[in-house]
């Protein structure tokens, strides 16, 4: 048997060694080093626009700019014409509705709810100049704004509620002359003060991240790898992708982790494997807002207070504003633990004129689809925002209101501070029926966290969810989750078989000698 | 009282190893259980999977070596003083009675431990072994490019995996307060470590240890139960 033994261990041995001779061990960089090595090098600007003849003379308006523009770069305002950032809208596909053309002609978002009929302050970010709300200078290329997205200068800055022409302030021929690819400075410019305010909407996109630091995003960290939004955000002819949930309902064009890190990045097997039903963000994104608190929660329902017949801001010591007569009270919060949903690429909206059956609880506005049995399923982060929106409780729909005019009387909300007139006009606008009753329902909506990816030792750890108490997923139920879930019943039954045979033998042990004792 | 090498080199070399595993499995098994934290769970999931590993390499060899040998039949079950087995410990352990069996190198497990033993090869390790395989190779619900068994939840899984987790526990205390019931405290104990084992020479009847035939140990077990029964009376 000694044999048999000697014999066991050289197998053994002999096992371990071959996998160790002819495994092989050619050494390959890893993807992270790959793709360090590939965006340490940023490439040189080929061409100065301050050089070229047709850029040297003063532009009266920025639709000048523009047509200037066109003369050399034929036909790529086409294709920004055929671009959501143009259009405010794309067509999409909804369950239960079919083809969609989702924007802003008939979404709802838990902010200033609605575009329509307030084009002329929404237009400070959303492309185009003269957006008025008949829709006729979406048909003129001129209206293309060229520079909101290639302005190098960093001097241009749209003007407040102008309809999305520059402030009267621009110096248009240096601003021409400076354009280049957009910067983080372009994007953010809108894309960081979504919902009127900077990381009013995102939570996970705020004005840190013109020059971010490590501490805020791994990825764009300037003495870092510096990357700039239309890295990951590849674009091809204008053609942007990655989308945002809040308007978005398919799997498509989107910009995800995996296309520069593959599905599989981790040394570890064990990690690898979690990629399947775990997205990457869920665990280096352990928390957003970084930067700067993100509103959390918009009370429309206290708008309109007024002192002395004015409008009135409160503020807290943080600078947050929590109490706006235009727009109600707010909630912020910095630093936040997202919430985690399933998700599988695709969502759901409340389309204008969708009637609410249940009342009792919050209307999701854009519910994203996903559970545990659906294979194309993963956990993501999600910023959940709530609000009490305006609603008609007679023909049971969310009101649109009119919010902005140049004037008072109007109606418009943020003027004459009246909700009656400010739901007929807009209810109005868009052609559906207001029953002259209003009441405030709890809407939410989800946002995606995908920002602000947090550097690798601060990403979760196992026992971040794989734990009894305060598990991360404690909110996802419908899978069974090592470390979090057991059976109470056999947990509790096999506790107490083990007690039970520790008190036999005990009580066996101490006859034993209290016998033995005894006898003696 | 006379020495027998009774159990082999490789019968102690898979007990101890065996041994070691179950404990440590249980260790490891119960920290991914969320039960304690000692390893950290990455840790002690990995570790888990290798003792799996090993565990079942030392199963696959111990099989090998229950039929190469023949030693299966030891396992073989029977109800011959199984009665006799369990009065002694409820009652005989605290008369200083003898062992209703006798142990020998064919026949080194008395009735009860034949059953418990069966029951541990045939159910509870198999049950474990494949539960655990299932837990291991289960990759939620089967996707992208990495393979593996397409289980709709783990919860049936690892919910009879931790129960048999239990039932291993609660032998292992048992088991582990039983080897003190030998001649002495540590006979049991030595003899697992060093094959030897000191049994009883039962010099009134003749009869030689190492004679195995069925038969003869009947006698041998009556006789002792005749001379229990005697001593009793004495007591």
């Amino acid at each position: 048997m000694r044999k048999f033994i000697i014999v066991l261990s050289v197998i053994i041995v002999l096992v371990i060694a071959s996998f160790n001779i002819f495994s092989d061990k050619t050494f390959r960089p890893s993807q992270e080093v790959i793709l360090k090595a590939k965006y340490s090098e940023k490439p040189a600007k080929v061409v100065d626009h301050s050089k070229f003849d047709a850029l040297q003379k003063d532009f009266n308006r920025a639709q000048d700019v523009t047509a200037t523009c066109i003369t050399c770069h034929n036909k790529r305002h086409v294709e920004v014409m055929q671009s959501s950032h143009w259009n405010w809208e794309r067509p999409d596909y909804i369950e239960g509705k079919g083809i969609v053309y989702l924007g802003k002609k008939n979404i709802i978002n838990n902010y200033c709810i609605g575009t329509q009929s307030n084009t002329k302050s929404c237009a400070k970010c959303h492309i185009g100049f003269d957006m008025t709300e008949n829709g006729v200078s979406y048909t003129d290329s001129t209206n293309v704004d060229c520079l909101v997205c290639h302005d190098q200068s960093n001097s241009y800055v749209k003007g407040a509620n102008l309809s999305g022409t520059p402030d009267p302030g621009v110096d248009l021929r240096k601003v021409a002359q400076s354009v280049g690819k957009p910067t983080r400075d372009n994007c953010g410019v809108c894309h960081f003060y979504g919902g009127g305010g900077n990381n009013v909407k995102h939570g996970d996109l705020d004005n840190t991240m013109f020059h971010p630091g490590r501490e805020i995003d791994i990825h764009m960290d300037e003495a870092g790898p510096n990357l700039v939004c239309i890295d990951c955000h590849k674009t091809e002819n204008h053609q942007i992708t990655g989308k945002v949930y809040s308007i978005a309902s398919i799997s498509t064009e989107r910009s995800t982790c995996e296309d520069c890190h593959t599905a599989t990045p981790h040394e570890s097997e064990i990690l690898n494997e979690h990629t399947l039903k775990v997205a990457c963000q869920t665990c280096h994104i352990p928390i957003y807002s970084k930067g700067t608190p993100t509103n959390l929660d918009w009370d429309w329902s206290t708008a309109g207070r007024l002192k002395d017949g004015k409008p009135y801001e409160e503020e807290d010591s943080l600078g947050n504003h929590i109490y706006k007569s235009i727009k109600g009270s707010f909630t912020y919060g910095k630093n936040i633990e997202p919430d985690y949903v399933w998700f599988n690429g695709t969502a759901g909206h409340y389309v204008l004129g969708d009637k609410i059956e249940d009342t009792t609880k919050a209307v999701v506005l854009n519910p994203l689809y996903g559970s545990y049995s659906d294979k194309n399923s993963k956990i993501i982060p999600v910023k959940i925002h709530t609000a009490n929106q305006i609603f008609d409780p007679i023909t049971k729909l969310l009101i649109h209101p009119h919010l902005y005019s140049d004037n008072v009387g109007d109606g418009a909300f943020w003027k004459d501070f009246n909700w009656q007139t400010a739901s007929a006009k807009g209810m109005e606008a868009i052609g559906l029926p207001y029953s002259g009753k209003y009441s405030f329902i709890k809407t939410e909506m989800y946002w995606p966290i995908n920002h602000q990816v947090a550097p690798k030792e601060e990403s979760l750890t196992c026992t971040n969810c794989h734990q009894r108490e305060n598990s991360r997923l404690a909110g996802l139920n419908d899978f069974y989750l090592p470390g979090r879930d057991y059976s109470d019943f056999i947990d509790s039954s096999g506790f107490l078989v083990i007690i039970l045979s520790f008190a036999g033998v005990l009580f066996h042990g101490l006859l034993r000698i209290y016998f033995s004792y005894k006898q003696k | 009282m006379k020495t027998v090498y009774i159990y082999k080199s490789f019968e102690r070399f898979w007990h101890w190893t065996q041994a070691f595993l179950i404990f440590f499995l249980a260790l490891t098994g119960f920290e991914v259980h969320g039960s304690f934290s000692f390893f950290g769970y990455e840790n002690a999931v990995i570790f888990h999977s290798y003792a799996a590993y090993a565990l079942i390499v030392v199963i696959v060899f111990a099989i090998f070596w229950h039929f190469t040998t023949g030693e299966w039949k030891q396992y073989i079950p029977t109800t011959k003083f199984l009665k006799a087995q369990l009065d002694f410990y409820i009652l005989g352990i605290f008369r200083n009675s003898p062992h209703p069996t006798k142990k020998t190198v064919l026949s080194k497990l008395n009735p009860l431990q034949r059953l418990t033993y069966l029951e541990l090869k045939i159910m509870v390790i198999p049950v474990m072994v494949i539960s655990g395989l299932f837990y291991m190779f289960y990759r939620y619900t089967s996707g992208d490019n990495i393979g593996g068994l397409d289980i709709e939840s783990l919860e049936t899984v690892a919910l009879i995996h931790t129960a048999g987790a239990y039932a291993l526990m609660a032998f292992v205390v048992v088991h582990v307060y039983l080897i003190t019931t030998g001649h002495s405290i540590l006979t049991n104990l030595k003899a697992m470590m060093t094959g030897y084992e000191d049994v009883e020479d039962d010099d009134e009847n003749n009869n030689e240890e190492e004679n195995n035939n069925e038969e003869e140990n009947k006698d041998d077990n009556n006789n002792n139960n005749e001379k229990e029964k005697v001593e009793n009376e004495k007591h």
